[in-house]
């Protein structure tokens, strides 16, 4: 197998050909924030959080979609990109209704959890308060809108990890929303088998099972990887 | 013993919040006395009886959002007479509950007809009617916003509540005339 | 002995004439020519694709041609613009010599916004019928497809293209050649070729006058295209708002097939090539090349990051050449007369012509192509001829929006830059497709800026937050200067947005969607400071907050 060396923040690291650049700074030991990227679905480089700076040309660069090459330098923690993630995260709070106080998710989530990564303290931009739906028609779960923030993990782990594709996105723009089916009822989309596979990968509380209640989520982020490298490497948990 | 002249002014106020960040300010218990020996409280609604914002507060906590007309008048005097403005739990930083009545801001009537038709006639057992006492009850806002959008902000200390030691965090350097360090999950964490 | 003048009426039957009634002025000429007989008889009516001045439509070119069948010469050709139908027996009977020409509605051929124009890419519009495959085979279409075929390999095919200069049409000016190879060298394996015909930005209509006048040659770029980088499968995908453009093009393409110049064998060597046309759905952000290809692949259009580039991983992962009209349209003209002619014309860094829609508060709206490096001065002045009832030095002019809602706003002291790409970049627009807006005097500027941002807000397509969110608080503070609310807090964070917005967002689309802020700030940041509260006036602070905050 084939190394790339590459630098994070003037650090050498090596990873396997294949490897992400995110693959990269974490193995360089660097915390970036991710919303989007899950280890096990297929990255679509959509949250921008994890933009790196390619030290040479100055271009960002999502690292959970661009592959680590041999003799890449990138920075992850300028000035700059740390002014814009600060600025994405305050995007996020503003476009949607987050009240991280009676959440299912408090304590439990991961765009509480970046807004202290970033230094969020408060938005200088002002909310939204987008009139979205609760979708409670599903016996086991309920999906609040208000809190989705369009990752589209439950999309790809559905379709991925499951093959169930119960998940898409309708509309465009701040008008995106997450549908089940043909924009039916949850509750009555056939091809959902009940998994929850998209209640573990949630971030926020925008996905829940109903007997939850505030700051009660429990979520298991790590069950897409160890799925797929249960199938594709035939690695088991209990191995 | 220190002198009362070196002491901070310092005050406590209550816009449009549940005045659980004013119960959670309680909740230092002991060292409240430790706190009155740098500070003098001259308004608060748990340490103090005076009605009208005082002149030449050195910190002011604020709890909750700016709902109505009452919320923003004392919101614009307290800026003009207190050095430093502090946005003291969720509601007065980003809205929080009380702001919910915001998704219907777009709706016929607004959101603060919606809030009041709900509150007085639909959910109303027997006698159902709006309150009306001009002068007395005052009026909502059409938007429910948090304190920043009104006035500027000099700190925010974050949660719903924020807890006793995140209080403590924040105000214990501010007696020594230092900045406190918002940061970290013990710090910043909503909610 | 000489023989008879021949006489030809050329109708536009582009969408701007038929908007304006050509299809019933045609109509009517050909029912005078019957009632008229005689000499009148002999007068070919022809429709034809776009003949440029679309502000005036609709137009009608009559040709008096030699006895020995010649294309008409510049001298020899009448235009006549804004006719009605009954007005056609008298231009029939002027025709034949018999009555006199509607000369109100005569215009001049030796004007500048004709002469000014050097036709590449339109050589063929206006003269050829956009739904005769045999006109266009008259006309020399199809010989360059035929001759490359058998004549020359793929490579001696991407060499002219690299010696011509040209650079990606559809905005970003990516040199055609280099993407050419880059597609051609490939591992082997399946390729594709595209056309990105999903001319979306407000006031551009240069690619739609392509299809709909001259789809022929288009195609026959297309098909040296797809030999020149080894695609057998081809797809052209084209805004559904274009519904006249997909009718040409789908008829062109069965006519092509029908004369085996698509398909299996074509033209008698081994090239085969299948063209499909698709329709897109109504997004703006299908024209963004990944979105477009997702798009085609029957999912939902969002763009996804790049590298790898579609030259590389495209279509069903395989490598993609994708182009747009005017760039593949540009094609069989340069393998006719060579990439070197091709690059003697325009500036050294762009080179050949460029064809723009000029629109907005312009005398001559309408169709122009001219060399790269004419200034915006002539484009706009001499060809356009400034705006409609103003006079100064620049005409009226306050300024030029290029690039659409990823351009700018050049402002009227500027008009003396070259049209190339570097040039437009330099100030903060971009050449873009081509279309060409003309602002006069009384345009507010934040106005502009917001109309071009809730296009933005409305075309997002939600995958990335710089722009999904980005967007709609940007319209919103640009609302504050727009309504005259804003303070100076708002100008700082209008500028700290756009760049940020500019900086991460995933797409073209969201890293552009700020220039027109950009620029108009760059150009015209009095008009935002106007509209900034005076501070002054708001003794006490409670009164503007108060104002704020209850409205």
């Amino acid at each position: 197998m084939s190394v790339h060396t590459l630098t994070v923040d003037g650090m050498e690291v090596a990873v396997p050909e294949g490897a992400t650049l995110l693959d990269a700074v974490r193995a360089a030991g660097v915390e970036l924030p991710t919303l989007c990227h899950l280890d096990g679905l297929s990255p679509v480089g959509a949250c921008r959080l994890c933009l790196v700076e390619m030290e040479t040309s100055g271009h960002l660069q999502p690292a959970c979609a661009t592959a680590a090459g041999e003799g890449m330098a990138v920075l992850t923690q300028t000035p700059q990109l740390q002014h814009y993630r600060r600025m994405a995260v305050e995007l996020f709070f503003a476009e949607g209704n987050h009240v991280c106080a009676f959440c299912v998710a408090n304590g439990n989530c991961e765009l509480q959890d970046v807004a202290v990564a970033v230094g969020m303290d408060h938005s200088r931009f002002p909310y939204q308060y987008p009139n979205r739906r609760v979708d409670a028609s599903h016996p086991r779960f309920a999906i609040d809108h208000h809190r989705c923030i369009l990752c589209t993990r439950c999309v790809r782990v559905c379709d991925e990890i499951e093959g169930a594709h119960v998940w898409d996105v309708a509309n465009r723009g701040g008008e995106c929303s997450i549908i089940a089916g043909l924009d039916q009822p949850w509750g009555e989309v056939q091809a959902c088998t009940s998994c929850g596979k998209c209640v573990d990968v949630c971030p926020t509380g925008a996905i829940f099972r109903k007997d939850d209640t505030t700051a009660e989520k429990e979520a298991n982020r790590e069950r897409p990887q160890l799925l797929r490298s249960a199938r594709e490497q035939h690695q088991w948990q209990n191995q | 013993m220190t002198t009362p002249s070196k002491k901070l002014r310092f005050a406590t106020v209550w816009l449009a919040g549940c005045s659980g960040c004013h119960m959670s300010f309680l909740d230092l218990d002991e060292w409240l006395f430790e706190l009155a020996e740098h500070v003098d409280v001259v308004f608060s609604p748990v340490a103090s009886d005076l009605k009208t914002y005082p002149e030449q507060v050195d910190v002011c906590l604020v709890e909750g959002a700016v709902a109505n007309v009452d919320n923003l008048e004392l919101a614009l005097q307290l800026r003009q007479r207190t050095r430093l403005v502090i946005s003291f739990g969720d509601c007065a930083v980003t809205g929080n509950v009380p702001a919910l009545r915001n998704l219907w801001a777009d709706v016929d009537g607004g959101s603060r007809q919606s809030v009041l038709d709900r509150s007085y006639l639909e959910l109303a057992d027997i006698g159902a009617q709006h309150p009306h006492a001009p002068g007395i009850v005052p009026e909502l806002l059409e938007r429910v916003r948090p304190l920043h959008e009104v006035i500027p902000v000099d700190l925010y200390l974050p949660g719903c509540p924020p807890s006793a030691e995140r209080i403590r965090a924040a105000i214990e350097p501010l007696l020594r005339g230092e900045t406190p360090a918002m940061e970290g999950t013990a710090m910043l964490q909503f909610g | 002995m000489a023989a008879t003048p021949q006489l030809q009426l050329r109708c536009c039957a582009a969408s701007g004439c038929r908007s304006a009634g050509s299809a019933a002025l045609q109509a009517a000429l050909l029912a005078a020519r019957d009632q008229l007989g005689g000499a009148a008889e002999a007068v070919t009516i022809k429709p034809v694709g776009c003949l440029r001045l679309c502000g005036r439509g609709p137009l009608v070119a009559l040709d008096r041609r030699g006895g020995d069948g010649q294309e008409p010469s510049a001298g020899s050709t009448e235009l006549y613009a804004e006719l009605t139908p009954e007005q056609a027996p008298a231009l029939l009977a002027a025709a034949t010599g018999l009555g006199e020409a509607p000369t109100a509605q005569r215009l001049d051929p030796a004007h500048p916004f004709f002469a000014l124009q050097k036709p590449v890419v339109l050589e063929g519009c206006g003269v050829v019928n956009p739904e005769s495959i045999d006109d266009a085979l008259a006309h020399g279409t199809y010989a360059q497809l035929r001759r490359v075929l058998l004549e020359c390999t793929p490579e001696q095919v991407r060499d002219q293209v690299k010696r011509s200069g040209l650079r990606g049409r559809g905005g970003a000016g990516y040199p055609s050649g280099l993407k050419w190879d880059t597609v051609a060298l490939q591992p082997p394996g399946p390729r594709y070729v595209v056309c990105n015909a999903d001319e979306g930005d407000p006031g551009a209509f240069m690619d739609r006058s392509v299809l709909e006048s001259d789809p022929h040659r288009l195609i026959e770029g297309m098909a040296i295209a797809a030999y020149a980088v080894g695609a057998e499968q081809g797809y052209v995908y084209v805004r559904a708002e274009y519904p006249l453009a997909i009718e040409r093009l789908r008829l062109a393409l069965r006519q092509a097939r029908g004369k085996g110049l698509l398909g299996s064998g074509i033209a008698g060597s081994s090239f085969n090539l299948r063209l499909e046309v698709r329709v897109g759905a109504g997004a703006y952000v299908c024209g963004e090349e990944t979105a477009l290809l997702a798009s085609i692949q029957g999912q939902r259009g969002t763009p996804r990051p790049r590298p790898p580039y579609p030259a590389q991983k495209g279509l069903w992962d395989a490598p993609t050449l994708i182009n747009n009209v005017e760039t593949l349209t540009s094609i069989p003209v340069i393998l006719r007369e060579g990439g070197d002619w091709y690059a003697s014309i325009g500036t050294e860094g762009s080179k050949g012509t460029k064809v723009f829609a000029l629109s907005g508060a312009v005398a001559n709206t309408g169709l122009v192509e001219v060399p790269m490096g004419t200034t915006l001065r002539t484009v706009v002045q001499t060809i356009g001829g400034g705006v409609p009832g103003a006079d100064g030095p620049d005409g009226g002019v306050k300024a030029v929006q290029t690039g659409g809602p990823s351009g700018g706003c050049i402002p009227a002291h500027l008009l003396d830059t070259p049209v190339d790409y570097e040039s437009l970049k330099a100030l903060g627009s971009m050449m873009g497709s081509g279309g060409l807006v003309v602002m006069g005097e009384t345009t507010s500027m934040p106005e502009v800026a917001r109309h071009f941002m809730r296009f933005s807000v409305n075309e997002s397509c939600g995958k990335c937050v710089p722009c999904r969110a980005g967007t709609v608080q940007l319209a919103h503070l640009l609302d504050r200067f727009v309504e005259r609310r804003a303070t100076l807090a708002d100008l700082e964070r209008l500028e700290e947005l756009c760049t940020m917005v500019g900086a991460t967002s995933l797409c073209g689309l969201g890293q552009a969607a700020p220039n027109p802020v950009l620029s108009t700030l760059r150009y015209f940041r009095q008009e935002y400071q106007a509209a900034c509260r005076d501070p002054d006036q708001c003794e006490p602070l409670d009164a503007c907050v108060l104002q704020e905050v209850t409205r």
